[in-house]
């Protein structure tokens, strides 16, 4: 009896401790993402009254041009950043590790992108894009670099996947990092008896080894590229002609500004939806991977 | 086994690598110091040493960017930020986490909150500039709410991830002595999660610290700026002079390298526990 008692007490404790925090979390997270999807279905322009439209705004967002551009942009950019990102950091992390001199120090440089500010590195590299780089290829005389990538439509992107890319690295080498470490030096030894080479090595007993931490940076990596927006603010706004406008940045920009709050919403939903179908995917294969070796 | 010898090919690589990221800072401070005379045409005048090492700059960029006070602000918000986040989502993360296992409705409560990690704030932004100007939040405490809010399923997670090290003896010996739960909690389990403190500590600082969409849509006009969003200011009135805008980056820049050297190994092995336990 005494005992029901005081387990009561305990349940009752840890609901008082939880409720205010799950309302808080209600209120600012799930409240806002059904009001979206509420207002998706109108024709509100962020004031003034407004129209049940319907899924207007859906059947309009498939047909939208600049809708289309923007969900082949922030594509094009988050798969080649995902897989140059990966590349570049398993090879980094590979190097880190292996017995080098001044280790912690070269580890500390390579990490130090990731703790400066995506908009401030956006104007950093704008700078090398418009002068420096064009300065370079004026003073040797080659053509294409004497013009700013920014400038250019069809090369923008690659511009800003450039930045994009530098300051992913620096994280997903250091989560490479403490993934290597976790394989235990024996399997190496066993490899080195078997007489297996460098990549052999690599291909079948790192890379299989290192597979939970390639499933974690290519979930992080690809849905941090999908909502990339700081850098397209410091470096191309969106431009030249809208060729590297990233789904956040335009629903940022015709949300709040351009009158289509109830149109964006339908764009914002949408781009939720993508992105939990993009990460639940990820997971489900690299699972299976996993389970495979 | 043979003790490998040191592989001074891929140091010596690694060493040229730290170029492409050294590069960018060097040639901040180095712009920040010069005199817009000073950047002619060529590459060389732009990379080469100030004449002078002047302030004169870092003064202006100082005066012009209201520098002390978005710093202020900064500051505030991040550091209100962290301390929330460790009393609240520690509460959160152990109520769950030791309750998940055999409570249904604690493990549904695991998952609703977990998953607003895909909830991209680009969704979540048109209706909650609306709601926080109508509730009276579009200033700092309402940033400050919101990332709290933003950042509980990550340290939610977290938490819920380290309890699971930590056994049921430690409270039930505490309760057995008279404590309450609560007490239990904060006298026994909270300082126990050192480890996750500092982890979720970093984490949410070096969100927080850069964000810059949340603070651009929440602040209304009279509630000042913070670091990153007094530069995007700055880039829309006084972009054209370069070595004043290089000044205000690299003061802009300065509060967290500063924090990155003094903790350097800290915040690698908070990033990484993070990752490794997420």
């Amino acid at each position: 009896m005494k005992k029901r008692k005081s387990m009561n007490h305990k349940d009752r404790t840890f609901l008082l401790m939880i409720l205010p925090i799950v309302a808080i979390f209600f209120l600012f997270n799930t409240l806002p993402l059904i009001r979206g999807a509420v207002y998706s279905f109108t024709n509100y322009k962020g004031y003034g009254s407004y129209d049940w439209v319907g899924i207007r705004n859906y059947i309009d967002l498939f047909t939208d041009i600049r809708v289309g551009k923007s969900y082949l942009f922030t594509f094009k950019y988050a798969v080649s950043g995902m897989i140059l990102v990966n590349v570049i950091s398993i090879m980094l992390a590979l190097a880190l590790t292996a017995k080098i001199r001044i280790k912690s120090t070269l580890r500390g440089i390579y990490f130090l992108p990731n703790i400066l500010g995506g908009l401030i590195v956006g104007y950093i590299f704008s700078f090398i894009f418009t002068y420096i780089i064009p300065s370079i290829g004026t003073a040797l005389n080659i053509g294409w670099m004497q013009n700013s990538i920014l400038a250019s439509e069809r090369y923008a992107w690659i511009g800003v996947l450039i930045v994009g890319v530098w300051q992913a690295v620096a994280m997903n080498t250091i989560i490479y990092i403490s993934g290597l470490q976790t394989i235990p030096a024996e399997i190496y030894e066993a490899g080195m008896i078997d007489g297996a080479g460098a990549w052999k090595t690599f291909s079948s007993l790192t890379l299989p080894m290192l597979m939970p931490f390639v499933s974690i940076n290519l979930v992080v990596s690809t849905k941090n590229m999908l909502m990339v927006f700081d850098q397209i603010v410091s470096l191309t706004k969106g431009g030249p002609a809208q060729s590297t406008e990233s789904i956040s940045y335009l629903i940022y920009r015709n949300g709040m500004g351009g009158g289509q709050f109830g149109f964006q919403s339908a764009n914002a939903v949408i781009f939720f939806i993508v992105i939990v179908a993009i990460s639940l995917c990820q997971m489900w294969m690299t699972n299976k991977r996993e389970e495979q070796l | 086994m043979k003790k490998r010898t040191t592989n001074y090919m891929i140091t010596l690589l690694l060493v040229l690598g730290c170029i492409t990221v050294l590069f960018p800072l060097y040639m901040t401070i180095i712009i920040a110091f010069k005199q817009p005379a000073e950047m002619t045409n060529d590459i060389g005048g732009v990379l080469a040493f100030p004449s002078s090492w002047s302030l004169a700059n870092f003064a202006e960029a100082i005066r012009v960017t209201d520098f002390w006070h978005s710093l202020f602000n900064s500051l505030i918000i991040t550091v209100a930020t962290i301390v929330l986040s460790i009393l609240i989502h520690s509460v959160a993360g152990y109520v769950i986490g030791r309750n998940m296992m055999e409570k249904k409705s604690y493990k549904f409560l695991y998952f609703y909150i977990v998953s607003g990690m895909f909830v991209p704030f680009a969704i979540l932004m048109m209706p909650l500039v609306k709601q926080t100007s109508e509730m009276g939040l579009d200033n700092r405490i309402g940033v400050i709410l919101l990332y709290i809010v933003f950042y509980m399923p990550m340290n939610v997670m977290l938490y819920s991830g380290y309890l699971k090290n930590i056994p049921l003896a430690m409270e039930e010996a505490a309760e057995m002595d008279g404590a309450s739960t609560w007490t239990a909690y904060w006298k026994v389990l909270f300082p126990m999660m050192a480890p996750m403190h500092a982890t979720v500590a970093i984490l949410t600082a070096l969100g927080t610290w850069n964000d810059v969409m949340t603070p651009l849509v929440i602040l209304s006009g009279d509630s000042g700026t913070t670091l990153p969003l007094a530069q995007l200011n700055f880039q829309t009135q006084f972009g054209t002079n370069y070595n004043l805008a290089f000044a205000s980056y690299l003061l802009a820049l300065i509060p967290i390298l500063i924090f990155y050297i003094i903790c350097q190994k800290q915040i690698i092995n908070g990033v990484a526990n993070g990752a490794v336990k997420g």
